[in-house]
């Protein structure tokens, strides 16, 4: 099912079955040159595979943009261990919502994405891990890999080719640290969901101590296509060094938001005006995060010319990050959005590392004093020297998730800050951020 | 412990879905499957699991402390989850939530005295774009207003 109407300015790969009556079912992934991208690849050897992966400038679609065929040639070829698939459908950065319009809409073709990577690598079994508040997506997914057995696309010997693929479900229960690739193996394991130390990296050492392939859904359902119509094909769509679509969902104060495959490179400007239909109300944009809560904000001025590909984004020193794009119009409190992403972070800090537990719990209380008007002119420093404290000193991403975001407020919106003392009650408070409205 | 065969044929399958010796991994969909079934994680059912994966009780509660929709203690009939994180914040979210607390008289993670409903405030559940947005057990709810709550609280209090 779709929940928002497509636009015109999408360049539909991944998306390109949805809307079409049957696009979960087997028979209507077949009848739309399913599977081709599988029989192509049961022809390659597993390095033109890599190559070919390798030649899409395909970047992997969870938020990081590591060269999805890089992270699949560290996979030792002669390990005489078992190797793994293990598809991160842990969905959960803030803003974003697209693997689950991708899993309910075409789950066969995240299955081709996995076979194709279990050919690159010798891989024979994998996992689908989703998130638990996804539980329909387990049925969906299961029926799916249920029909793909049946029809001789999973299992033994898959369609005469002589390669062998268990395909797997494995539901999280809540916890957005299982985002993470490390924590997520935890979470595989039957564990709580806390980041491993690395090296080594789940490419060799990865689900039950054996190389893993690890990637987001998006990432693997961009494979088949690559792999049908060439890796050249698929790098055109983007820009030089990131090809393809993005899955970008477009949310908060813009009159259409929803999700859009748009090519990598789109600029912002015409994303926000002419596919998300401008600023609600006729207001004007006061802030913009790219890719998810974890990204630096930027502010309107800074969209002068940016684009939605990497390398725009990193000139501007945030991310393109998960595919969550967060617009906020001239009447957002961003102290308030500050202390509600903090709030997130706090509370899905694992507690392993203490500059993010502290941290994270810490800037809270802060953040929720001052919006509420206790705050003195010392707490902004204090909270920028907080969360830059927590920068690189953690086993994984959430500390920095946490404090990037926070930094970047804290420097380009501080006389929002400025506004909020002496006492005062949240100066924007009920403006733009009515129900319904 | 016994369950309906729908889940001890969950069970099953699960325990066969990893490497032989790593039948840990299936606690977690186990624990939430059968808090789907129970209602929630009882003393028995973390003995029953620990039992039928190979580990101590112990690690089982762990695991059950770690993860924020398994619970000890079982909510409404109907958990009625309101996201207000920032995408939801940002249409009104927060607002939704103090209305769904001002009109069944509760708060977080309390329950109506007739124990049909309760309510969460979540963080983000993955509907961002349609926003802001309420799970209803595992059913999602998109483009929320208060109004269209009222309608869905008064649904919930007339079914079975």
């Amino acid at each position: 099912m779709l929940y928002n109407e497509p636009s015109p300015l999408e360049t539909k790969v991944l998306s390109r079955r949805f809307g079409n009556p049957d696009s979960a079912t087997l028979a209507g992934y077949l009848r739309t040159e399913g599977y081709q991208g599988f029989a192509k690849a049961a022809g390659m050897t597993p390095g033109a595979i890599v190559d070919e992966v390798k030649a899409s400038n395909l970047r992997g679609r969870g938020g990081a943009g590591f060269p999805t065929g890089l992270k699949w040639s560290f996979v030792p070829r002669n390990s005489p261990k078992p190797k793994y698939i293990v598809v991160n459908g842990d969905e959960s950065e803030p803003g974003t919502c697209k693997d689950r319009l991708l899993i309910e809409n075409d789950p066969h073709q995240l299955i081709e994405g996995v076979l194709i990577a279990g050919l690159a690598v010798d891989a024979h079994a994998g996992y689908v891990y989703i998130r638990g508040e996804y539980r329909y997506l387990i049925d969906v997914m299961e029926k799916a890999i249920a029909e793909a057995y049946q029809g001789g696309w999973l299992g033994r010997n898959i369609q005469g080719t002589g390669f062998d693929f268990d395909l797997y479900t494995h539901s999280g229960a809540g916890a957005y640290e299982c985002g993470e690739e490390s924590a997520l193996l935890e979470s595989l394991e039957g564990k709580r969901g806390i980041p491993r130390i690395r090296p080594p990296f789940p490419a060799v050492v990865g689900a039950f101590q054996c190389p893993t392939v690890l990637n987001n859904v998006e990432t693997f359902c961009a494979v088949p296509a690559i792999l049908r119509d060439g890796g050249a094909a698929f790098a055109a769509l983007g820009v030089p060094r990131a090809g393809g679509t993005r899955m970008t969902c477009l949310t908060g104060h813009v009159n259409k938001p929803g999700v859009y495959e748009l090519r990598l490179g789109f600029p912002v400007n015409r994303m926000l005006e002419e596919v998300g239909g401008g600023i609600r109300h006729g207001k004007k944009l006061k802030a913009f995060i790219p890719g998810g809560s974890s990204c630096p904000v930027l502010t309107a001025a800074e969209l002068d010319g940016a684009a939605m590909d990497y390398d725009s984004m990193a000139a501007r020193k945030t991310m393109l990050g998960s595919g969550g794009v967060i617009v906020m119009d001239e009447d957002t409190c961003m102290v308030k959005a500050a202390l509600r992403i903090m709030r997130f972070y706090a509370h899905e800090s694992c507690g392993w590392c203490i500059p993010c537990r502290e941290g994270t719990t810490w800037l809270k209380k802060i953040l929720t004093r001052f919006h509420e008007g206790g705050g003195v002119r010392s707490d902004i420093d204090l909270i920028g020297d907080l969360a830059k404290n927590m920068l690189g000193r953690t086993f994984c991403p959430l500390g920095d998730a946490a404090a990037m975001p926070t930094i970047s407020i804290v420097e380009k919106f501080r006389h929002e800050f400025e506004d909020h003392l002496n006492g005062r009650p949240c100066p924007y408070e009920n403006s733009s951020q009515a129900v319904g409205a | 412990m016994t369950f309906s065969p729908q889940l001890e044929a969950r069970f099953d399958k699960l325990l066969k879905s990893y490497p032989p010796g790593r039948q840990r991994s299936a606690m977690i969909p186990m624990l939430l499957y059968a808090q789907d079934e129970l209602g929630c994680v009882s003393g028995d059912l973390v003995e029953e699991v620990a039992r039928r994966v190979g580990v101590t009780a112990l690690e089982v509660h762990e695991v059950l402390s770690y993860y924020s929709m398994l619970r000890s203690r079982p909510l409404g009939r109907h958990h009625v989850q309101v996201c207000t994180n920032i995408s939801c914040l940002l249409r009104g979210g927060d607002k939704l939530w103090e209305h769904a607390c001002r009109k069944l008289g509760i708060g977080n993670k309390e329950t109506t005295a007739d124990g049909r409903i309760s309510i969460e405030e979540v963080e983000c559940m993955g509907a961002c774009s349609w926003a802001p947005a309420v799970q209803v057990n595992y059913d999602f709810h998109h483009d929320m207003t208060p109004a269209k709550l009222d309608e869905l609280l008064d649904g919930l209090r007339k079914k079975p």
